[in-house]
Order: C-alpha cells, then sequence, then structure tokens
C-alpha cells in the first residue's frame, strides 16, 4: 500500500532534505540538509524515523499538500508554524495523522523561518550521490534539483498512522532561548583586531531579507579587516562566519560551498546553528564567544535531551473549528518566544 | 619543514594549516595527511576537504575528542605514508576555437600575445590539480605559464556552456555546470569532469596532472557525441 502527497501550492524554497549529502564535499559537493538540524531530527524522532531521513523542509512560503490513497501521519517540527488539517489547526511542534479528506496546509506562524515535515513512511525519492537533500544551485537531490512545485507528487511506500492521531510535541530543547548566537573565533580571527571583533560580537545585526539556504547576510557598522580580506581559499563548516571586503557578516549556512576565499572571524557553534536558522529577515541578533570545550558540553547535552523518549502532548481543544480557535486566539498568535533576536 | 598550525572552525572542524599561498610542495603535504588520516580511519572523523594549502577535518567531536584527533594528526605526520593513492597524468581534449573560446581574443590584449601564443601556451603546459571547489567537479588546476598570468574580470560574465576551460587568477579550471563568471574563457572540452551516472563520477583526483590537448571543431564534434553516450574521452597515463 502507498500513499501520495501530492503538491498544490508552494513557496519558494521548500524543498526535500536529508541529513546532508556527506562525503564529496572534497570535490565540491555541496552537503545540503536541513538549515535547522534540531528541529529536523525531532520531526523525524515524532514519527519514528531516524534523524537524518528524508524530510520536507518548509519555508516562510508555506505549502499545501494533497493527500491521495490513504492515511499516514507526520510530523510538523520547527518554530511556531500554523498547521491545518482538515477542520483542525494547530501550532507546530505537533503530530498530524492526514487523509484525502484533510489535506496539509502550513504557514508561517508566530515565530521560525523553517518548518520540517517528516512522514510516517518511505519517501519514494531517487538518491544522488548516496542522499536526497536539494541542492537547487547545482540542481541536485529531491526533485530534480529544484523546489516543490504544483503538480508535483511524492510517494509514500510502508505509511504509517500513528497514535495519537493529534498532539503536540513536548520537545523543550526546542526552546532555545533569545540570547547572543554562540561562536568560536576563528579560524582567521588573526585578520582582525581586538576591538573589531569585540565590535562584531556586539553587534547589533539585522538578518537582511536577501538570506537564503547558502547564506544569512547581516546589516550592520562594517568590521574592517587588518590583513586584507582575500585568503587562498580553504574549507567552509556550516556556520561560518565570512567577512568579505564590505565588512558586513556573512554566515555560511546549509547550502554552502565547501571552500571559500574570505577571512572567517568565527564560526557558530552547532547547537546554536538551527537557534539562528530561525531568526528571520528584520530580527536583530548579536554574538558571544565560547571556546570549543563549552561548545562540546552544550553538544553532548542537546545528544542526551534528543535520545529521550518523544512524549506527545494534547492538545488544548483539537476539535474545535479553526475559525474559532482563531477568532479567540488559542492558536496562532501565542509566541514561543524569540529566537535568537 | 615547519610543523601546521592548528586552528578550530568551530567545535567540529580543524584546519590543519600547512601554508597561506597556492604551492605545490604545500598541497603535497596537505594530500599527505589526508592519506595519513584515511589510513587511519578514525571513528568520529566524518569527512576531510583537502585545499590548496590546508586540510579541513570534519570530525563528531562526541565520538572523537579535539586532543584525540591532534594526536591522530601528529601520529599520521609521523608515519610514512603507505596507501599513497596512485598519480595519473590527463591528457584532455581542449577546442580553442573563437566559437568556443569567446575570451581567447581579449586575453590575448591584455598579454600582448597572438592567439596562436596564447593556446601554445595554454596547451603546452602541465597542470596539478590543487582542489575542488565552488560548484560539484570544479577542479583548480594550478601551473598556468606566467605570461598567462591576468586578473579576474572586473564585473562577471553571463553564464557559459558547462566543461568550459577557464583562466584567471593564475590558475585554469575546467567548468562543470552553466554559471556566471570573472574568469576568462578559453575553450571548451567535451570530457566531463563530473558525470553523477558515470563511475567515475569524478574524472580526476587531487594530486594528478592534466594538460590540454588542442582539438578542431569536428574532432570536437565527434568526441562530444561520444562524451554525451558516456564515455570517458580524456587519455589517462602514469605520471613520472
Amino acid at each position: 500500500m502507498s500513499v501520495v502527497l501530492r503538491v498544490i501550492a508552494a513557496g519558494p524554497g521548500v524543498t526535500l532534505q536529508d541529513g546532508g549529502r556527506w562525503g564529496y564535499l572534497r570535490y565540491g559537493v555541496t552537503a545540503a540538509g536541513p538549515m535547522d538540524p534540531l528541529a529536523f531530527a525531532t520531526a523525524n524522532r515524532a514519527v519514528g524515523r531516524g534523524h537524518d531521513a528524508p524530510a520536507i523542509e518548509v519555508s516562510l512560503g508555506g505549502v499545501e499538500l494533497a493527500v491521495e490513497g490513504g492515511e499516514v501521519s507526520v510530523g510538523v517540527v520547527g518554530g511556531s508554524f500554523r498547521v491545518v488539517a482538515g477542520d483542525r489547526e494547530f501550532r507546530s511542534p505537533a503530530i498530524v495523522r492526514l487523509t484525502p479528506h484533510s489535506g496539509l496546509t502550513i504557514r508561517a506562524g508566530a515565530a521560525g523561518a523553517w518548518c520540517y515535515v517528516a512522514v510516517a513512511g518511505d519517501l519514494a525519492v531517487a538518491a544522488t550521490l548516496g542522499s536526497v537533500a536539494t541542492h537547487m544551485r547545482s540542481g541536485i537531490g529531491g526533485l530534480q534539483g529544484r523546489a516543490f512545485a504544483p503538480g508535483d507528487r511524492i510517494a509514500v511506500t510502508s505509511p504509517q498512522a500513528l497514535a495519537p492521531a493529534f498532539g503536540g510535541i513536548a520537545a523543550p530543547w526546542l526552546d532555545r532561548g533569545s540570547g547572543p548566537i554562540r561562536v568560536v573565533l576563528g579560524p582567521q580571527d588573526d585578520y582582525f583586531s581586538d576591538d573589531q571583533i569585540d565590535r562584531f560580537l556586539l553587534g547589533p545585526w539585522t538578518l537582511s531579507s536577501r538570506s537564503d539556504r547558502m547564506a544569512y547576510l547581516l546589516d550592520g557598522t562594517p568590521i574592517t579587516h587588518t590583513k586584507g580580506f582575500n585568503i587562498v581559499s580553504d574549507g567552509v563548516a556550516m556556520g561560518a562566519i565570512q567577512i568579505p571586503g564590505s565588512g558586513k557578516p556573512m554566515v555560511l549556512m546549509a547550502d554552502r560551498q565547501p571552500t571559500g576565499g574570505y577571512p572567517k572571524i568565527a564560526n557558530v557553534i552547532g547547537v546554536d546553528l538551527g537557534r539562528l536558522a530561525q531568526v528571520r529577515p528584520g530580527d536583530r541578533l548579536s554574538f558571544q564567544a565560547v571556546n570549543v570545550e563549552e561548545a562540546v558540553r552544550l553538544r553532548r547535552d542537546e545528544a542526551a535531551a534528543l535520545a529521550l523518549p518523544i512524549v506527545f502532548e494534547p492538545l488544548a481543544r483539537p476539535d474545535l473549528p479553526s475559525e474559532f480557535l482563531l477568532a479567540t486566539n488559542l492558536v496562532g498568535g501565542v509566541s514561543a518566544g524569540d529566537d535568537g533576536s | 619543514m615547519t610543523a601546521p598550525r592548528l586552528l578550530d572552525a568551530g567545535e567540529a572542524a580543524l584546519v590543519v594549516e600547512f601554508g597561506t599561498e597556492v604551492d605545490a610542495a604545500v598541497n603535497a603535504r596537505v594530500l599527505a595527511l589526508d592519506a595519513g588520516l584515511a589510513a587511519l580511519a578514525l571513528p568520529g572523523v566524518r569527512e576531510t576537504v583537502p585545499t590548496y594549502r590546508s586540510l579541513m577535518i570534519h570530525y563528531d567531536p562526541l565520538v572523537l575528542t579535539r586532543a584525540a584527533l591532534i594526536d591522530a594528526i601528529r601520529q599520521a605526520q609521523s608515519a610514512p605514508v603507505k596507501t599513497q593513492a596512485p598519480v595519473w597524468l590527463w591528457t584532455i581534449p581542449c577546442c580553442y576555437d573563437p566559437a568556443m573560446a569567446e575570451d581567447l581574443g581579449e586575453v590575448a590584449a591584455m598579454t600582448g600575445l597572438t592567439c596562436e601564443q596564447v593556446v601554445a601556451l595554454h596547451a603546452g603546459a602541465t597542470y596539478r590539480v590543487y582542489m575542488y571547489g565552488f560548484a560539484p567537479g570544479f577542479c583548480y588546476l594550478g601551473g598556468v605559464p606566467k605570461e598567462l598570468i591576468v586578473s579576474r574580470r572586473a564585473t562577471p560574465r553571463p553564464p557559459h556552456p558547462p566543461n568550459t576551460i577557464l583562466l584567471g587568477g593564475g590558475l585554469t579550471l575546467v567548468t562543470t555546470f552553466a554559471m556566471p563568471t570573472g574568469w576568462w574563457i578559453l575553450g571548451r572540452t567535451p570530457e566531463r569532469m563530473f558525470a553523477p551516472k558515470r563511475d567515475p563520477v569524478f574524472l580526476v583526483g587531487l594530486g594528478d596532472a592534466l594538460r590540454f590537448e588542442p582539438v578542431d571543431v569536428a574532432a570536437f564534434a565527434a568526441l562530444e557525441m561520444r562524451a554525451a553516450g558516456g564515455d570517458i574521452v580524456a587519455k589517462r597515463e602514469r605520471a613520472q
């Protein structure tokens, strides 16, 4: 038995992702993968899948899917997006059982920039170089290397209808606070004077609307280099913060090239990558330097939390029509807190 | 030889930097460490990325501590490299006809050479495959004759077809995708440096040597048909 997810409408930049196309960075191949790896892994865990299983990454533009052929549960995790299935409305993170009658519509909500739809079943999508992660710039992975478009169909084999059919997902590790984004300085922090590094950390920086999966561009008072801004290209990790000639930081994200040629003043630590990814254009942020040991300790804490059993919680009034819930502001208008700004 | 610098790129990547310039000896040290680490097959090393002058090691710090990784780097550097990857000399067909070398005239004007001299110099050199980067299969080739060292364009030119031979900033490269570029277009090859459905997907190895062999438009067309069908049309022999 299989179920088909058919795309009715999709905002720009809705793609299929998995844990990433690892193993080919040395050949110039971008790893891609989710912008918010923690939300992505949580969505997969909520429907009994491995952390790196294929799932849909939904942008602020939202997505509308039809469901054909049967029932299937999905985990919808990331930010505070609005989730509509039939006459029920939820706020992410939630587990939702889809039917041909219900369909699924996801819209940007109170907070967050990326939301993941993990499916309780196998997505029948062919892998390229061992991965289905979409990298649009090189046209690799996902649905012919591009974003979702109306009419696209994804077959789901071995679909499962999980219990509970509907529920919130208790994932306190996704409440990541609103403090500064933590970084480890380097590898080219010696291209900047101490006072420029302090200015970089303090900001405040505003996330540019020109940001995308490749780079988050920050507006603010430019940083100056002491040794110029051209280096011989070297490797680039996710969260690397380049300072190009303009002096305005670029944080290199999931679709970054594997190598780059601008000095990198710092690198966002692993546990704050997703928190930064969920910042919206126009939001303000600053940075805080931590050492490697602290970054590893935080990473260990996060891994331990993610290994705990997923707990579902009843929804407040799941059977009320969405119009009623919106009118009484029980959902949709409640902020999950600032995210990194 | 000086000890390399160890630079953190966050808590899950370490850069081992052997130099700051494009240099064959520095690049050889990068590749030797890469081979040495691969031979150790350390759990927790996710992936390594050799570049002109440094090796980036992506690792899982919950499996492999930074200190243990640094110990392994020292061990890999002190032990002789047993399994050196074979190094090949590749001969890549290249059509320098003006129809496929839109910028040949401009490069000639900039360098004070004739078009024929530019082609003779470009096709007469043996290049080193320093690194891949920018896009799948884009490989950067060093060893450009000094007469052909030109700066990049002030503004990028519109996209050009894949399999184009570019020149700029003291390097030459073969493209794999249609992309805008700030480099100069010198010719086109029928060979695919990147073919996702072919084995091998990526044609040349890091540290390999590479030459361009001029072919005319008719020969290009014949080779292009074979390459489009999945054949490898470049020639390969043991490097000296």
